[in-house]
């Protein structure tokens, strides 16, 4: 359904949604997978956006995304310049990611405090973002809403006992998808709840002995 | 929201109600948010468009490629033409200034897109500005704008790689156009008749910047886009209808969208963006930008 505020918005720093806003929500998006700004990161860039990207601002934007600068930020357009005082090391690099990738298509490597976490994500078009895979899971991420992800082995009632974590913490669930490689494999959730989960839930998550991780992903559309 | 304007209009009408009463009320149903909401997040993007336009008529500004910039200033202050001093080139000023801005990387309202953001902002404020209409009113015009993108939306498109610059500066001056005649007055079922006209001058418009970037000719394509809608809305106010029902219009658009060919679809690859000084242009705009 499309809103009025969609139409009438959002507040942005120009010149392309898909391009900036679009690139700065992936950074966003990224950054959360590390819990914070990242010491490291490698950005390839696929299709249009590696052939319109610097024009577009797309390499400031993404770069501001992984400082935690939001699309309306003016700070973006400095982003380049700020991150090295903000301890992040970035490089970019022009890829093709696959024939059929959406052509405004990144892929985020990040790395923090000894974890390292990879994301592609794409820019659909009037600011809203698809992240498709996570450390290899196919995954989708629109962060439209706040999202929890994670890991864990695939054991049985995993759900019954994640889920009834979050309603201990009134969280209400608003889509919850599980995908996994192989049957008893690792199995990869994500959990869009309407309320800003709590680092206590995310804890909670990470002390039960079969996750292996456990992130919270910002809500990052206007 | 609503699929069609002809609903919209006819609940509108047999309500006794605005456009813009009626899309907020959509609106709050449809989000489960109070009307208060939104009008508070419509009054916070009516101070950012106001912003971009005063921090665009300085003239102080460059796009990332230097193709850009300063234009808005000269029809503030340069020579005059057969506009000088009227609301229409106070109009044209607000737009360019409102695109100069989006292409120097400022802060805008994307309305409906980043690229055809100077339209909305132009008129709207323009009048408000001429006419001394307070701010809840140009806030109802707002609502009535994103009730007409939203059905553009919902029927054809508002990406310039979908459909062309029809669907970005071509539906901002629907929007634009349907919106400012209820702000003057008009019913609810003139200022549908606003969107058409305004949509029919834009059919076909292709998305053809150089080099791929939201600078040339969009900044001049959100001027001209204004005029199209003081043009509908002119018409409009004084009782000119259009023959062709405007959700058929928008349709059209649509269709004529889907058939565009890609290199009419934001690629750089036809148009302006192709004649030999477009490629010259972009190719050496682009190797500055890698050389900071």
């Amino acid at each position: 359904m499309v809103s009025l505020l969609d139409i009438i918005g959002p507040v942005m720093v120009g010149p392309s949604s898909s391009h900036t806003a679009g690139a700065c929500r992936l950074g966003l998006l990224a950054r959360c997978l590390v819990g914070g700004t990242p010491q490291r990161a490698v950005i390839e860039l696929h299709g249009s956006f590696a052939r319109t990207g610097e024009g577009h601002g797309t390499d400031k934007a993404i770069v501001g995304g992984l400082l935690g600068y939001r699309p309306d930020d003016e700070r973006l357009r400095t982003a380049l310049e700020t991150a090295e005082g903000e301890g992040l090391d970035y490089r970019f690099e022009k890829t093709t990611i696959a024939d059929d990738a959406h052509p405004n298509t990144a892929r985020i490597t990040v790395e923090r405090d000894g974890r390292r976490s990879v994301m592609v994500g794409s820019s659909l078009g009037a600011g809203r973002v698809l992240v498709t895979e996570i450390d290899g899971y196919p995954v989708e991420v629109t962060g439209n809403y706040h999202t929890i992800v994670l890991v864990a082995e695939d054991v049985r009632g995993s759900v019954a006992r994640i889920a009834g974590i979050l309603a201990n913490h009134e969280l209400n669930i608003a889509t919850l998808k599980l995908t996994r490689k192989q049957r008893g494999g690792d199995a990869f959730m994500v959990i869009e709840v309407d309320d800003v989960p709590s680092e206590a839930v995310r804890d909670e998550i990470r002390a039960l002995p079969w996750v292996h991780w456990a992130f919270r992903l910002d809500k990052v559309s206007a | 929201m609503f699929k069609t304007l002809a609903d919209a209009i006819a609940e509108a009408e047999a309500s006794g109600r605005t456009l813009a009463e009626t899309a907020l009320a959509a609106e709050a149903a449809d989000q489960g948010r109070p009307v208060a909401d939104i009008r508070h997040a419509l009054h916070r993007a009516l101070e950012v468009m106001r912003g971009a336009v005063a921090q665009g008529m300085t003239g102080d500004l460059r796009s990332t490629s230097g193709l850009v910039g300063g234009d808005a200033a000269k029809l503030r202050t340069g020579p005059a033409g057969p506009l000088a001093d009227t609301l229409f080139r106070d109009v044209l000023a607000r737009a360019l200034a409102v695109q100069e801005v989006n292409a120097a990387m400022g802060v805008i309202v994307a309305a409906p897109t980043a690229g055809g953001a100077g339209v909305l902002p132009a008129v709207l404020t323009g009048l408000a500005a001429a006419r001394q209409i307070d701010d809840e009113r140009v806030v109802d015009a707002l609502a009535t704008a994103g009730l007409i993108g939203a059905v553009v939306a919902e029927r054809a498109s508002l990406s310039g790689a979908e459909g062309g610059c029809q669907a970005e500066t071509g539906a901002a001056a629907g929007m634009a156009a349907g919106a400012a005649v209820e702000l003057l007055g008009g019913t609810p079922t003139q200022a549908g008749h606003g969107v058409a006209l305004a949509m029919q001058g834009t059919l076909g418009l292709v998305c053809d910047p150089l080099g791929g970037l939201v600078e040339l000719p969009c900044v001049f394509r959100n001027a001209t886009g204004a005029a199209i809608a003081l043009a509908a809305i002119e018409m409009a106010l004084a009782g000119v209808t259009f023959a062709i029902p405007v959700d058929e219009v928008i349709d059209t658009m649509g269709e004529i969208g889907r058939s565009m060919d890609v290199r009419y679809r934001e690629t750089a690859g036809g148009g302006l963006a192709a004649t030999p000084t477009g490629r010259r242009l972009a190719r050496e705009r682009l190797v500055q930008i890698k050389r900071g």
